[in-house]
């Protein structure tokens, strides 16, 4: 219970502060800074995926909505939580890293270097997708690809200040259950 | 039949994947213009509902900006009035009517209606913008939404009771007409999605003179929108090699970063006009 009104919280600041604070700021037209799909990122390890893809569609959704034309955040986000587990598998060599913690972080990764795979790997592709569907009838295919680069790297950097503002209290959880 | 249901069960996890993109996808192609979807109003009527707090703190810091395009309108107002002008014979003098019926109202066509902006984007490639006027507001859909120093900024697309909601110029799907002063050449606007507030011009034949500077307005065929209404102005013309018409880049003198207030524009014919077309439609 109480872990779902944390989840509940977090997914409305996510998105208010995407909404009212990142769309807000036109850094540049090839630069668009994305945050909320961390929300995703940080859903415990053992969600089942299925629900893993509805959670995603519906966050992708509330933004459709401030956006006013539906479909495309749900899709990106959709997409990222169907390979989301996949990777988390590639990037945990350990047995049982995933039973020790509850949710994906640099400690319960196993180190900087996996959290940062992690999240530049799904950024981009959530960037990428979401790019590739606003952009397919104009079909520049270098405009795309540097924007996707760069607004990755703002996301990565958006994210590391987000982990370092809040950290998240991981308690270790012995796998002899 | 017992292995579609052991497939169905082992690829649960993809197939519910390629349902949901698929689902995606279709909401972003059969989302058009016209097309309203069904949860439409009630997320509308909610995501309205939160940008109007937002908006109530956030316009005060765009009120000395507000504040300087009014006084540009009213100083435009102002320069239309009758005292400005001196007429040089006995006609100016004035009589006062003694009627009091507006003599004017059977010829008016159109109306203007005043809204704020509660939420805008440019950052996408499809960009709407909200107003916090709906249909108890009379704004209905298909109408063509200006400035205050009257350049275009878009359409109504959707309409709930409080809220309505913009096509702006910057959407890919907005197709204007756009028709050059000097020539009275008309063409297309399109938007590429690249950088706010710079729009092609297509379809202007060669034959045009068109130079850097020169005005584009409104063309005036379309119900949405008076004849010469400011669209913008021509940066750059460039010539298309495989057909005989220009592309033609040009600014847009709607400041697109910060809008606050705009005014809806009601035609009375629009109807009229639209009732004689969808019948000549189903004609042929």
């Amino acid at each position: 219970m109480g872990n779902l009104i944390k989840y509940i919280f977090r997914f409305a600041c996510f998105i208010l502060f995407q909404v009212f604070v990142l769309d807000k700021i036109h850094l540049h037209q090839m630069v668009t800074p994305y945050l909320y799909f961390l929300f995703i990122l940080w859903l415990p390890f053992k969600m089942n995926r299925t629900l893993l893809m509805l959670i995603a569609a519906i966050v992708g959704f509330s933004l459709d909505s401030f956006r006013h034309h539906p479909g495309f955040h749900t899709a990106a986000c959709v997409l990222i939580a169907y390979i989301r587990p996949f990777l988390i598998n590639l990037l945990i060599p350990q047995e049982g890293a995933e039973t020790n913690y509850e949710e994906p972080s640099i400690r319960s990764m196993g180190g900087l270097l996996p959290y940062i795979i992690y999240t530049s790997v799904l950024a981009l592709l959530h960037n990428a997708w979401l790019f590739f569907l606003e952009a397919w009838q104009f079909g520049d295919a270098w405009y795309f690809f540097i924007k996707t680069i760069l607004s990755t790297a703002i996301s990565l950097i958006l994210v590391i200040i987000t982990e370092m503002i809040f950290t998240r209290k991981q308690k270790f959880r012995t796998n002899t259950i | 039949m017992r292995n579609i249901f052991l497939f169905i069960r082992r690829h649960v996890n993809l197939l519910i994947f390629l349902l949901l993109q698929g689902f995606s996808i279709y909401m972003i192609v059969h989302y058009s213009r016209y097309h309203e979807a069904a949860f439409g109003h009630i997320s509308n009527n909610i995501t309205g509902r939160v940008n109007n707090q937002y908006n109530r703190v956030q316009k005060y810091f765009l009120l000395k900006r507000t504040n300087d395009s009014l006084v540009k309108a009213n100083e435009a107002l102002y320069n239309k009035l009758k005292i400005d002008f001196e007429l040089p014979d006995t006609v100016s003098k004035t009589v006062i009517d003694s009627i009091r019926v507006d003599s004017l109202v059977k010829y008016r066509k159109f109306t203007y209606l005043s809204a704020k902006v509660v939420s805008n984007s440019i950052s996408t490639q499809n960009n709407f913008i909200v107003l916090s006027r709906g249909k108890k507001g009379q704004l209905h859909e298909g109408m063509g939404v200006v400035d205050p120093g009257n350049s275009v900024v878009g359409i109504i697309t959707e309409v709930t009771d409080d809220f309505a909601v913009v096509m702006s110029l910057l959407h890919k799907d907005s197709r204007l007409s756009g028709k050059l002063l000097k020539g009275g050449e008309t063409g297309t606007l399109n938007w590429d999605g690249k950088v706010p507030n710079i729009i092609t011009l297509t379809n202007i034949p060669k034959s045009a003179k068109v130079a850097r500077g020169d005005t584009i307005i409104t063309s005036g065929f379309s119900t949405t929108f008076p004849k010469g209404m400011m669209i913008g102005t021509v940066l750059e013309v460039l010539a298309e090699k495989s057909t005989s018409n220009y592309r033609i880049k040009f600014k847009t003198s709607t400041d697109f970063y910060n809008l606050q207030y705009v005014y809806a524009i009601d035609n009375r014919d629009q109807e009229a006009v639209n009732e004689i077309l969808d019948k000549l439609k189903q004609q042929h």
